[in-house]
């Protein structure tokens, strides 16, 4: 029965949350309040748990709130549940598009929606960097300029930019090795301060 | 059924190699599915990328869903969203049943400080690759800068661009062929 219950939720969440994982957690507030299922602080400590490991956060964060509700089933359900609306929209979207390939509408669409996506992708870069790149809280606190940028990260930056451009042998390596690479980097010089 | 499988491992591929949020997603898919696998188009990446976020549904997941159903069908969409979704199952249920302080290990958090780094870095390089592509005159160039900025600057939702820049594009068009 629970799982049921925990599918609808889920099923609401998969159908009404757009734009990424962090959407859905307004939806997880009110499951909290409305079921008992789990309190505030548990979800605060899944939210930082899907934030550090890989695959899509909102896909992350189901699994986990199945997994605290109803053990593996659980987990399972509320994955299945969260992606089911998606999944069956995009085949019908996909679909219609096989379509109408070629309508000069459509390709017009698409002409003004790429060079947009590519500002959003870019943007997403941009506040990637103003968090990992910039000490903003330790400028307010300090007021010296050399605080603001985190030079270790810059560094960090350069070199993996200049090996991933520039230097023949290494252009071509697979990303999840520089990503390795990083956190090891992180590790050894503890990026994070602690 | 190969194909199936094929399908299924590139995106639990893509799903295990994702660090942060759905743009995190595009270098992997890149190598992945377009440069070792030849699925898509750069053009196509962006189409599914850009309509995945407006759509229901998590960003990745709906754009695996794309990149399947375009190779197989209605089944290689699910089997490419299942992938997807694999390695999320399979690390949270474990993290989840043994440790739950997992985020508060200082190793953890460093590392993550450093993978976000390289994150950025690897963003900056798709959006250059996709730029040759996606940016072909300068109305295109100033749809970009106008949808970067107020992205950066705004809460607006990215369906709103969404929509607003296919519109957009249908009236650049109808002007073009009206100046003719």
């Amino acid at each position: 029965m629970i799982l049921l219950h925990l599918f609808w939720e889920y099923f609401k969440i998969g159908l009404f949350a757009v734009g990424g994982g962090m959407a859905t957690l307004p939806f997880l507030y009110d499951v909290s309040d409305k079921t008992g299922w789990f309190t505030y602080t548990q979800l605060a400590d899944m939210i930082a748990v899907s934030e550090s490991t890989p695959g899509p956060i909102g896909i992350n964060m189901a699994t986990y709130v199945g997994y605290t509700v109803a053990g593996l089933p659980g987990a399972v359900t509320a994955t299945m549940a969260m992606i089911i609306p998606g999944v069956t929209i995009v085949l019908i979207v996909a679909r219609m598009l096989e379509k109408f390939q070629g309508n000069k509408y459509v390709d017009a669409a698409f002409y003004g929606l790429r060079p947009a996506s590519t500002g959003l992708i870019a943007a997403a870069g941009v506040l990637v960097i103003t968090i990992s790149l910039f000490n903003t809280e330790l400028y307010a606190a300090t007021g010296n300029l050399a605080d603001l940028v985190s030079w270790r990260g810059v560094l960090l930056a350069a070199v993996i930019w200049t090996l991933t451009n520039l230097v023949k042998p290494t252009k071509k390596l697979h990303p999840i090795l520089y990503i390795a690479v990083s956190a090891v980097v992180g590790v050894v010089f503890s990026f994070a301060g602690v | 059924m190969k194909e199936y499988l094929d399908l299924f491992i590139a995106f639990i591929k893509v799903g295990a190699m994702t660090f942060g949020g759905g743009y995190a997603m595009l270098p992997i898919l890149q190598r992945e599915v377009l440069e070792k696998r030849g699925w898509i188009t750069e053009a196509e990446m962006i189409d599914y990328y850009a309509m995945g976020q407006c759509l229901p549904g998590v960003i990745m997941v709906n754009t695996a869903v794309f990149v399947g159903q375009k190779r197989k069908g209605v089944p290689g969409g699910i089997i490419a969203a299942l992938g997807a979704v694999f390695p999320s199952l399979v690390i949270i249920v474990i993290i989840a049943a043994s440790l739950t302080a997992f985020s508060d290990v200082p190793a953890v958090r460093n590392a993550f400080a450093g993978i976000r780094i390289c994150v950025v870095v690897l963003i900056i390089n798709a959006v250059v690759k996709l730029w040759k592509t996606a940016i072909i005159d300068w109305k295109c160039a100033a749809i970009f800068a106008v949808v970067c900025g107020l992205s950066v600057f705004t809460d607006l939702s990215p369906v709103v661009f969404v929509i607003a820049a296919a519109v957009l594009g249908n009236v650049i068009k109808r002007l073009e062929a009206k100046a003719k």
